[in-house]
């Protein structure tokens, strides 16, 4: 950028593609993943010769990528303070496994079988566990300044052992029925016409903030984006949310499902079969509102900003009278929780808990959040690019399963995607700066 | 650097003493201060005191301990002995946050930007404007910010982007900006003018001029005497850890200031301190 245009950003935004780029304030990196999933899909699409970009894939696609994309909102805060939290598979793990056993074995004593709770208690403890775990990782990082890739490591042992430890190796299955909602599937989706109702709410909601910023921003008299820039990122937004939902309830409940589900309700299956659509399953609707609150959390309060300047320059941020090291621990806490709810979608996805939920999942979350523009230097990243990270990893896997690649061939190509992907931004980073 | 702060106060001698106020009890006092590391006593028995409208300019060696002394009165570190008081009575600092609520705002030498975020989150680092909802009120910080930077630096206009794509002298008059939004009663400037040029070096010390006026009390740390000599009311010189000596810049030369600086020699017109030379 030369010195002769950065004085006026009101004059320099109205000339070229670029300009059009900078009226609309989007992040270019940003844009640049957005392109790059683009290019994978219709690549992908090709080649599995129309399977990709069917409803039913990208379905099934967003309901894999649930639980890392939980996890990768919060190793973004734990990556932006200069830390790393290897524990986090073990913890989906340990937690998972809590969860189930407290749900089969330990809470029917106290609530009865099938009581309309056990879900939810179960839940608030599996968290609750989560985030104590969390912070005692956290505290040991913090205050006794032990550092997080050794403190982490260690956990990843000890709650991989503790989640076996726990029903001594036994496999926990099945689970209780409202719980397993959480995995998606045909019951664990809301449907077409709520599927409606949300993206319909969503798109008031966008347009509602965006009006908002805008009065804002006019009261103190700051420079505006154009109108058009507001209307086109507006009229994008809509289209994407109507997108994605039109997707989500094209896909429909396989005929036999649904003519189990007409008996059960007393229906008649009328002629040329009953049409359901799934609508957007629960598990991508816990990522989708994890990822709008993480972003809010990061963006819109002071908790998110002291993360930021922690990362940015951690002196200063003591100097500015932050308390630095509960910031930090609170960070791990926050990423505990978010374990603990990607392990009751992968529980609950499963119908089992296994002794090896979550194993490597914690090297997926750090390369979501990486490939997502999460710098490991520290200070850089957005829970957005976490959440299309772990999109872009997912699509990887799901095409390459699609079109029959050998498993061990599918890591090697994982594995390369990611260090590319890093070097892309890193390249990008350096003309930036 | 061929311009220097001295060479824009050229109001003459006796100038800047007009506006310091020695009626009430000093603004701050020092007394005693030490702090040891690992057996090294970075500061040994200094004091220290400031009033209103009084810059008093701290001068030494690199390694005199001067940096130490003030980064205790900034709540940086923790002073092993000693007592502070502020106008006149015991304070406790035991952190950043500590100083700041008694009004002591600090410029380091470093800065101490979180340079990936915009000038108004490093303004406001640590005392956020909220909105009635608890969350951070960007647009409200961002008017404050305008304002401010527009008094210090009426060219600003980067408010948007992170202070690493700042220049040198921007990025110093961020920091500056932010000791002075929250009605500093004292200010510490660091080697204030270390990286700047010589235009910036002016307008320092036109704002330090300003300051004074606001019955604001300046310490100036410094190394070298040329840049700080004619803007101080009072020098104090420290050498290992002690402080030699203090004097009015009226009844000393700046070779004399030299003199305690290298040899730690008190000259006539100053009172010496436990570092001085003895006869």
């Amino acid at each position: 950028m030369s010195q002769a245009t950065t004085g006026m950003p009101a004059l320099k935004a109205n000339s070229g593609v670029k300009g059009i780029i900078r009226s609309t304030e989007i992040d270019t990196r940003m844009l640049g993943m957005i392109g790059a999933l683009v290019v994978i899909w219709v690549l992908f699409h090709f080649l599995s010769g129309g399977i990709f970009l069917s409803p039913r894939n990208l379905w099934n696609l967003t309901v894999q990528t649930s639980s890392i994309a939980v996890m990768a909102t919060g190793m973004v805060l734990v990556i932006v303070t200069r830390n790393i939290d290897l524990s986090v598979g073990s913890l989906l793990g340990f937690t998972g496994m809590a969860m189930a056993a407290l749900q089969t074995d330990v809470l029917p004593q106290y609530l009865g079988l099938d009581n309309p709770f056990t879900w939810v208690v179960a839940l608030i403890l599996g968290i609750a566990l989560g985030v104590v775990i969390g912070g005692l990782q956290g505290y040991v990082i913090a205050f006794l300044g032990v550092p997080s890739f050794i403190v982490t490591l260690g956990g990843l042992l000890v709650w991989r052992g503790g989640a076996w430890w726990l029903t001594s190796g036994r496999t926990v299955a099945p689970l209780d029925d409202t719980f397993r909602l959480m995995g998606g599937g045909a019951e664990g989706s809301l449907g077409t016409t709520w599927t409606w109702i949300i993206a319909l709410v969503a798109c008031v909601l966008v347009a509602a903030s965006m009006v908002m910023a805008r009065k804002r921003r006019t009261k103190f008299g700051f420079p505006l984006r154009p109108v058009w820039a507001e209307l086109a990122i507006a009229v994008f937004a809509f289209v994407v949310l109507a997108g994605a939902a039109a997707v989500f309830n094209a896909y429909e409940w396989p005929s036999m499902i649904a003519a189990r589900y007409a008996k059960a309700h007393g229906m008649t299956v009328p002629e040329g079969g009953l049409h359901i659509g799934y609508g957007v399953a629960i598990p991508v609707l816990m990522a989708i509102v994890t990822g709008i609150v993480m972003t809010f959390v990061s963006r819109r309060t002071r908790f998110g900003r002291y993360v930021f300047a922690i990362g940015g320059n951690p002196e200063a941020a003591e100097l500015a009278g932050i308390n630095t090291r509960w910031v930090l621990m609170k960070v791990f806490m926050l990423m505990g929780g978010l374990a603990a709810i990607a392990g009751a979608i992968a529980t609950a996805r499963l119908n089992a808990a296994t002794n090896a939920l979550g194993t490597l999942d914690e090297l997926y979350t750090i390369a979501a959040a990486v490939i997502g523009g999460t710098s490991l230097a520290g200070g850089a990243g957005t829970i957005a690019g976490a959440l299309i990270g772990a999109l872009v990893m997912q699509s990887l896997q799901s095409g390459m399963v699609l079109l029959g690649v050998d498993s061990p061939l599918q890591s090697i190509v994982v594995g390369i995607v990611l260090v590319i992907a890093v070097w892309i931004d890193s390249v990008y980073r350096r003309r930036a700066a | 650097m061929s311009t220097t702060m001295a060479d824009i106060a050229d109001h003459g001698r006796g100038h800047h003493h007009a506006g310091v106020d020695r009626s009430g009890p000093p603004l701050v006092e020092m007394q005693d201060i030490s702090i040891a590391f690992g057996g090294i006593h970075a500061v040994d028995r200094a004091s220290l005191d400031l009033y209103p409208g009084e810059v008093v300019a701290l001068l030494g060696h690199n390694g005199a301990g001067k940096s130490t002394l003030i980064k205790i009165l900034s709540g940086a570190y923790k002073r092993d002995a000693g007592e502070i008081r502020v106008r006149g009575e015991a304070a406790t600092i035991a952190n950043p946050r500590d100083a700041k609520t008694y009004g002591i705002e600090t410029i380091y030498q470093t800065l101490a930007l979180a340079d990936n975020v915009d000038a108004a989150s490093n303004l406001f680092l640590g005392r956020e404007i909220l909105t009635a909802w608890g969350t951070l009120d960007d647009a409200a910080m961002e008017a404050e910010a305008r304002k401010v930077m527009g008094r210090l630096n009426p060219n600003f206009r980067r408010f948007k982007e992170p202070v690493k794509a700042l220049s040198g002298g921007q990025r110093q008059s961020v920091a500056i900006a932010r000791a002075i939004l929250f009605n500093a009663k004292i200010l510490i400037m660091d080697e204030p003018t270390a990286a700047l040029g010589p235009q910036e070096t002016a307008q320092v010390g036109e704002l330090i001029k300003e300051l004074k006026k606001e019955q604001i009390g300046i310490f100036l740390i410094s190394h070298d005497i040329h840049d700080v000599f004619d803007l101080a009311d009072r020098v104090v010189v420290m050498k290992n850890g002690q402080v030699v000596g203090s004097a009015l810049t009226e009844d000393v030369t700046k070779d004399e200031v030299l003199g305690m600086i290298i040899l730690g020699k008190c000259p006539p017109g100053a009172t010496p301190g436990p570092g001085a030379m003895r006869e």
